[in-house]
């Protein structure tokens, strides 16, 4: 290998898959060559004792996620690990422009879906698949949201390759979280390895501002300064702490369903000196709960007649109502073609290649290479029903062959992806984990992407499962100049 | 942010007087720390319970009454709700639902000083240990009002975090007079010289002692005592000084802010100020302390409810 890798990578063999920070042993990472040879002066014990520091500054600056049991309160950081993973800005081009491109798509697919449909009356995607989906809001019909934007904030995932190829993974269209971890994560950085931390690197701390602006750009047409806020299910939200690093960073109130009233159509938050005009509401609760009275009658989190606001233009909510039904499985298989229908464009980040057992050869591939697929049922119904082939029992197999020629349109399968992996200070040393990366867009009039984004590390060896609540932790995500 | 969220308003006042709280119970436990070692007597520990109401509910844990009982139940007991754990607890549940208006400073403060309370064992509240850790919650207390007045940002916010503070701190001292005359009762003479060592202890669990001197350069008797710590205007933990900080904080906040409430606990605030001025020392101690005392008590639970109503929407 001709990269000088030094003593603390000696031990590390990245088996196989793609290493994020070495790449193919064809075609090795260049780029990460400064940051390997800073990483090789400071000894594996030092980079342990200051990793250490790092976490106990997290856990006390309260960047955490609270776990609720049932007698105790636990505050839990998300696991940081030391190592960055950089990318190169040839690679960051293509990510922000394939981001920037799907969510145009997104977009464009959301309008069509709630004005005309023309996309349902041209076959593009078949109509089931939308007006049957629990995500789909009959209220939006008709409704034109400001900048003909609905998904304001998207959270892209995306993987990695053996081949080195980026590919998306999941849309997340409707409240994405973790950008307030890529945020932190390069502060920690900076402060607890000054002397890793690359002056050429994109900044990542103008996420809020820029948050901010887009808010504004959303605001009824009229209002020239917008109050906005930031509505929370509340403290016991287990993303509570993003919550408050948003309101904090754009400068806007944090605000509880209960703070809220709906007068005459229009928002109003209760104040020390009466109500006061709400014009924008970034909100990280659901649409379920958004509205008793349109939505779930028994949600104590929203509030009661904002959909009448919203319809009247009064208020301006992010991301809009109903922006579910682009973000689902089932539609993400589509998205390719999408892109292709509104943009005229090829996809610059390719989908994980999807079969549509809805269609005859979908259907037909999956049937005959079931050992290897993973089936995904589609619709609201998150990881239930998923058959991951390889790792399934005959039996299940067969169940699941039952299943699909029963069902057909309510499964997708894909490919096993071989997840890229990226050095990881673990207690035995420095080892190969998976990783994934989800980067941030924000689109108001126009979309900008957070260079670089989170990437979660699945902690454990051989897992490629980087939820946090299943063991995995987060790396700072440098974007070269 | 010009305007404030009343919600926002009710945390702040409340995050104040939870510190504010925690910090007078540290105080109070150090002085019947230091009483019980002098008489040798559990009579100081239940004498604490009793001025809380706590006495049934201690009663109920099958404990005696004895110093690291009682010690256990006031710092660490989660079963407690009016404990320095829970004071705490609820002081860092109000920041953290503050965090957007607060500065990271104030928030990082009381989350470090609440994990370091909620790890502490049984063995940290042993009797060697007590001083120091009486000095450490005091001391957490006192970073967290001097990072307060250094960071926090002088609008609305600031008002109602006074007015917390200092509702609170007119309670905590009657709660200590309370205290420290429960034993004496109504049977002593009002000019009795107290108990040899009594009367420093007591000035001093209030920072009062050097005060004091200022004021009565020889002599510490009962009647000089009581007229300082109700009616002292000059001494920050008086319960006359700290009406007048209520009362100056809530006529600035609704001059400046422009807010139409709190008319009513002005005139409360009046009326508190017009009985203490209206009463001698001795007079208070001849009409009973503990009266006096209950009804301070009263009126500050009132004003409290005034301003729920009329500022945080209640």
């Amino acid at each position: 290998m001709s990269p000088a890798t030094g003593d603390w990578l000696s031990g590390y063999d990245a088996g196989g898959y793609y290493c994020e920070l070495l790449g193919r042993t064809d075609a090795p990472a260049l780029h990460t060559q400064p940051l390997r040879e800073r990483l090789s002066r400071i000894p594996v014990d030092e980079l342990r004792r200051r990793a250490r520091n790092a976490e106990n500054e997290l856990f006390n600056l309260g960047v955490t996620f609270t776990v609720y049991s049932e007698k105790d309160v636990i505050d839990r950081i998300l696991p940081f690990d030391v190592i960055p993973r950089v990318l190169s800005a040839a690679e960051w081009k293509q990510i922000e422009s394939g981001v920037i491109q799907r969510v145009a798509a997104l977009n464009l697919f959301l309008h069509d879906v709630y004005h005309d449909q023309h996309v349902l009356k041209d076959g593009v995607v078949p109509r089931p698949l939308v007006l049957g989906n629990a995500n789909y809001r009959p209220e939006m019909v008709g409704f034109d949201v400001p900048c003909g934007t609905y998904v304001h904030i998207c959270g892209t995932d995306i993987v990695r390759d053996d081949a080195g190829r980026f590919l998306v993974l999941e849309d997340n269209g409707r409240t994405p979280s973790g950008v307030s971890y890529v945020v932190e994560n390069r502060r920690i950085m900076q402060r607890a390895f000054p002397d890793i931390v690359d002056v050429f690197i994109r900044p990542v701390e103008d996420y809020g501002l820029r948050l901010g602006h887009a808010m504004a750009e959303i605001a009824p047409a009229g209002v020239d300064s917008p109050q906005i806020v930031l509505l929370s299910p509340g403290i016991y939200n287990s993303a509570y702490f993003e919550h408050v690093f948003l309101a904090r960073e754009m400068g806007v109130p944090l605000v509880e369903g209960g703070d809220l009233v709906i007068e005459n159509d229009r928002v109003f938050m209760k104040t020390t000196a009466g109500l006061a005009p709400v014009h924008v509401i970034y909100r990280r609760i659901n649409d379920d709960f958004i509205d008793p009275e349109v939505f779930r009658p028994d949600s104590m989190l929203g509030v009661p007649g904002l959909m009448r606001a919203y319809r009247k233009g009064n208020v301006s909510l992010a991301n809009a109502i109903g922006t579910g039904v682009a973000d689902d499985k089932a539609v993400y298989a589509y998205l390719p073609r999408l892109i292709r229908y509104y943009l005229d464009q090829d996809a610059i980040l390719p989908n994980v290649e999807t079969h549509i057992c809805g269609e005859a050869d979908g259907l037909a591939y999956t049937l005959d290479h079931l050992d290897d697929l993973v089936v995904k049922p589609v619709g609201e119904s998150g990881g239930y029903g998923i058959v991951v082939g390889p790792r399934a029992t005959a039996a299940e197999r067969a169940d699941m062959r039952a299943r699909l020629r029963a069902d057909p349109a309510n499964y997708i399968s894909q490919p096993m992806v071989r997840l890229s992996v990226c050095p990881t200070l673990m207690d035995d040393g420095v080892r190969p984990r998976h990783v994934d990366l989800r980067p941030f867009a924000v689109t108001g009039r126009s979309t900008w992407v957070l260079p670089g984004g989170l990437s979660r590390v699945a902690l454990r060896q051989g897992s490629l499962i980087v939820n946090s609540s299943q063991g995995g932790g987060s790396k700072d995500t440098w974007v070269l100049v | 942010m010009s305007s404030l969220l009343a919600r926002y308003a009710d945390c702040i006042f409340w995050m104040a007087r939870y510190v504010e709280r925690a910090e007078n119970l540290a105080r109070i436990l150090d002085v019947t720390h230091g009483a019980a070692r002098r008489h040798n007597s559990a009579q100081d520990w239940a004498a604490i319970l009793e001025i809380n109401s706590d006495l049934e509910r201690f009663t109920k844990s099958g404990r005696p009454i004895d110093g690291e009982a009682v010690v256990h139940f006031y710092v660490l007991d989660p079963g407690n709700p009016n404990s320095i754990l829970n004071a705490v607890t609820a002081a860092r549940e109000n920041a953290r639902t503050l965090r957007p208006f607060i500065s990271t400073e104030m928030w990082s403060q009381l989350n470090v000083f609440y994990n370091w309370l909620r790890a502490l064992s049984p063995q940290d509240v042993t009797l060697p240990e007590r001083p120091r850790l009486f000095t450490s919650i005091k001391a957490n207390c006192q970073t967290h009002t001097g990072i307060t007045e250094g960071t926090f940002f002088r609008d609305q916010g600031w008002y109602f975090y006074q007015l917390g503070r200092y509702i609170e701190r007119a309670d905590q001292t009657t709660r200590l007079l309370d205290v420290k005359f429960h034993r004496l009762a109504a049977a002593e003479s009002p000019a009795s010289p107290l108990e040899a060592g009594e009367e420093a202890a007591l000035l001093r669990s209030a920072a009062g002692y050097h005060a004091f001197r200022r004021v009565h350069p020889r002599g510490l008797l009962l009647v000089d005592v009581v007229g300082f710590l109700l009616l002292h205007n000059a001494f920050p933990r008086s319960v006359h000084y700290c009406i007048n900080e209520l009362d100056r904080f809530l006529h600035e906040l609704r001059q400046r802010h422009v807010l139409r409430g709190g008319a009513e606990a002005l005139e409360r605030l009046d009326e508190i100020r017009v009985a203490l001025l209206a009463q001698s020392p001795q007079g208070i101690l001849q009409s009973g302390l503990h009266d006096i005392v209950d009804w301070l008590q009263s009126q500050l639970i009132d004003i409290s409810e005034l301003l729920a109503r009329d500022f945080f929407g209640r």
